[in-house]
């Protein structure tokens, strides 16, 4: 197979087709012209290997996910278990089936429509087939509802990746975060898909308004409209809560996150700071409620008082900061710009969340217009950088190197 | 003998094509996006513009050797001002719902920068029958893109063409309906109408690339 590959780009080198094959060979083998000898700097973490370190980091919360969708739909259905046992009600044969049926033609759907856009620009520009979309395609499965119908994911997957990425000249040059823009379309496309309480379990959509109606509501949902909600923090940590598919897990995200800060794929800068922005927001929403400035009956108020570091257990602020922010090319490059774009994406997405009770979760919304800020933070960062060098450049003693010397008396003598 | 001599055929030729004044010129974009979410107010709205560019294109041609230079534009403003009444005038009189569409944006013709821009450019420069054919021809280029991206837009977000249900109905669920299809909501929105004319604008430039612009 590898051989016949190799063959066929060969034969079709300088061909029209020919960035499709190379793209195959590349990605299933290693290529045949490697070096083998000589001076050369080799280092293994290419973009394909990035890619799947962060594929590895996510595929947790995919399992978790597909584990989710069972035990939410059979919980909505039969109640919630009494006493909570892991082997017996959660990573169940049933539970897992219902994955298998639901998430995994998310994920094929998902990286089907986005590869074969990318080998057509492929093909279409003549340049090679880049791998920026490994982690995109892994990223959009986990982040819609469970039941969002698979066409209308194709019909995002492909906005998506030709208007969020291909239009600004393909991986590493786009704007803004693909998996985003692609989940952003979904919401203002299809709203009634992507929010309310009959989207998060398997099948609430379509049995709403019948005899055999489940509802599972999100606890930012539930907070947005002022009503209580059955989950312990236990749950929200763990990740037992309705939600979009692999968003639910804080504890497995937090896996991920150390995983991608231990390998240096993420930037450790944009979490921290990102996880201080929403704690600091919180913090300013729970001192307004604690000096007693809101009435109890603002609409407010529930989202308001909640905890302030619960922020970070429930909705996709957690999976939001550790895949999304985090993202190199759409995100700031430079170190301190860094702390700037996290510690607004935190902050923002916290006040989205509480101040607009139309889009209960408001990290998409944050991360996506920090990404347009980003080339300006970078801009300031940089423009400070060299104004300070000035400054010190202004104020300095230069003493005459000892070789400047060496150089006037050589001319001296001559 | 051609109804037009070819020089004068350009004239309206060209700004549906290689000189769109939205896609080349990228002029008159507030009410492409404002207006496009409906095929109907899309074509009234290039009707309004055709009448305004064409008749004032005319009087601005003919005024354009007794107008003084240095108060010109106010000259210009107050011709497109008393057309554009005629235009909101008459639409209320006669479509009154669909003036309560367009609100606003009637009366926002007069700022509409393709019409002073066509005065400035060619109405004060040249006589009245070829200040007619460039009004025309540029309103045309205007309202085509006007067209296109109402037809896109009305089609996709809500089902419908000139009101009518052309895929079928989404309450009762029959014609497309009826496999699950739904309308795009974000196809209603401002926003989309920039992402429309942008690929109008992606298609003609890989089409005919002479229009690139060097970066």
């Amino acid at each position: 197979m590898k051989e016949k590959l190799h063959d066929l780009k060969v034969k079709y080198q300088g061909k029209k087709m020919a960035p499709a094959f190379n793209a195959l060979h590349t990605f299933l083998y290693m290529p045949n012209e490697t070096t083998h000898s000589g001076a050369h700097v080799r280092a293994a973490d290419d973009l394909k290997r990035t890619m799947n370190t962060v594929i590895m980091a996510l595929v947790p919360c995919l399992l978790f996910g597909m584990f989710n969708a069972g035990y939410q739909h059979y919980s909505a259905i039969n109640g919630f278990p009494e006493s909570f046992s892991l082997f017996d009600h959660f990573l169940t044969w049933d539970n897992f089936w219902i994955g298998v049926t639901t998430v995994l033609p998310l994920v094929i759907v998902s990286y089907g429509v986005g590869l074969a856009i990318e080998f057509l620009f492929a093909v279409i520009k003549g340049h090679e087939v880049e791998e920026g979309y490994l982690v995109t395609g892994m990223l959009v499965p986990l982040i819609v509802p469970v039941d969002t119908p698979l066409w209308m994911l194709a019909i995002a997957v492909a906005f998506g990746v030709v208007i969020g990425k291909e239009v600004f000249g393909g991986t590493g040059m786009n704007i803004l975060n693909p998996a985003l823009t692609i989940r952003a379309f979904l919401f203002f496309a299809y709203p009634t898909w992507m929010s309310g309480d009959k989207v998060w379990v398997h099948k609430g959509v379509e049995r709403a308004g019948t005899a055999d109606a489940i509802s599972g509501e999100t606890v930012l949902g539930s907070l947005a409209q002022g009503s209580d909600y059955a989950y312990s923090l236990s749950d929200m940590f763990y990740g037992f809560i309705p939600g979009s598919v692999g968003e639910t897990s804080t504890l497995l995200i937090l896996l991920g996150a150390l995983f991608l800060i231990f390998t240096k794929i993420a930037s450790w800068r944009i979490m921290v700071s990102a996880v201080v922005g929403a704690l600091v927001m919180g913090l300013i929403f729970n001192g307004v409620v604690d000096a007693g400035w809101l009435p109890e009956y603002s609409k407010f108020y529930a989202l308001m008082s909640f905890p302030y570091w619960q922020h970070l257990l429930v909705g996709g602020l957690a999976f939001g900061i550790v895949f999304m922010a985090t993202d190199p090319v759409t995100g700031s490059q430079t170190n301190k710009g860094k702390w700037y774009y996290g510690f607004f994406i935190g902050l923002l997405s916290v006040m989205i969340r509480v101040f607009n009770p139309g889009y209960p979760e408001g990290v998409f919304l944050a991360i996506l217009l920090m990404n347009v800020f980003a080339p300006t933070i970078d801009h300031y960062v940089v423009r400070g950088n060299i104004k300070k060098r000035l400054k010190r450049f202004k104020t300095a003693t230069i003493y005459p190197k000892s070789s400047d010397e060496v150089d006037t008396l050589k001319t001296e003598t001559a | 003998m051609a109804l037009l001599s070819k020089k004068d055929a350009n004239l309206i030729k060209d700004p549906l094509a290689d000189n769109n004044p939205i896609t080349i010129q990228v002029l008159g974009i507030c009410s492409a996006l404002a207006i496009t979410a409906e095929l109907k107010a899309s074509v009234v709205m290039a009707i309004s513009v055709l009448f305004v560019l064409g008749v004032g294109n005319v009087v601005i041609s003919l005024l354009r050797n007794i107008i003084p230079a240095k108060i010109r534009i106010i000259v210009q403003l107050v011709v497109v001002a008393a057309l554009v009444i005629i235009v909101d005038q008459v639409l209320k009189a006669f479509a009154y719902d669909l003036s309560k569409t367009l609100s606003v944006f009637i009366g926002l013709i007069i700022t509409n920068c393709i019409i002073m821009g066509r005065f400035e450019a060619f109405a004060l420069g040249n006589g009245p029958w070829k200040s007619f054919l460039d009004g025309i021809g540029n309103a045309l280029g205007y309202g085509v893109i006007l067209v296109i991206v109402g037809f896109f837009r009305e089609l996709l977000g809500s089902g419908t063409l000139f009101g009518m249900k052309v895929l079928g109905d989404p309450i009762a669920k029959t014609g497309l309906y009826s496999i699950g299809y739904e309308n795009n909501g974000f196809m209603i929105i401002p926003p989309a109408a920039l992402i429309v004319v942008g690929i109008i604008i992606w298609v003609q430039r890989s089409r005919n690339r002479a229009l690139i612009e060097e970066a």
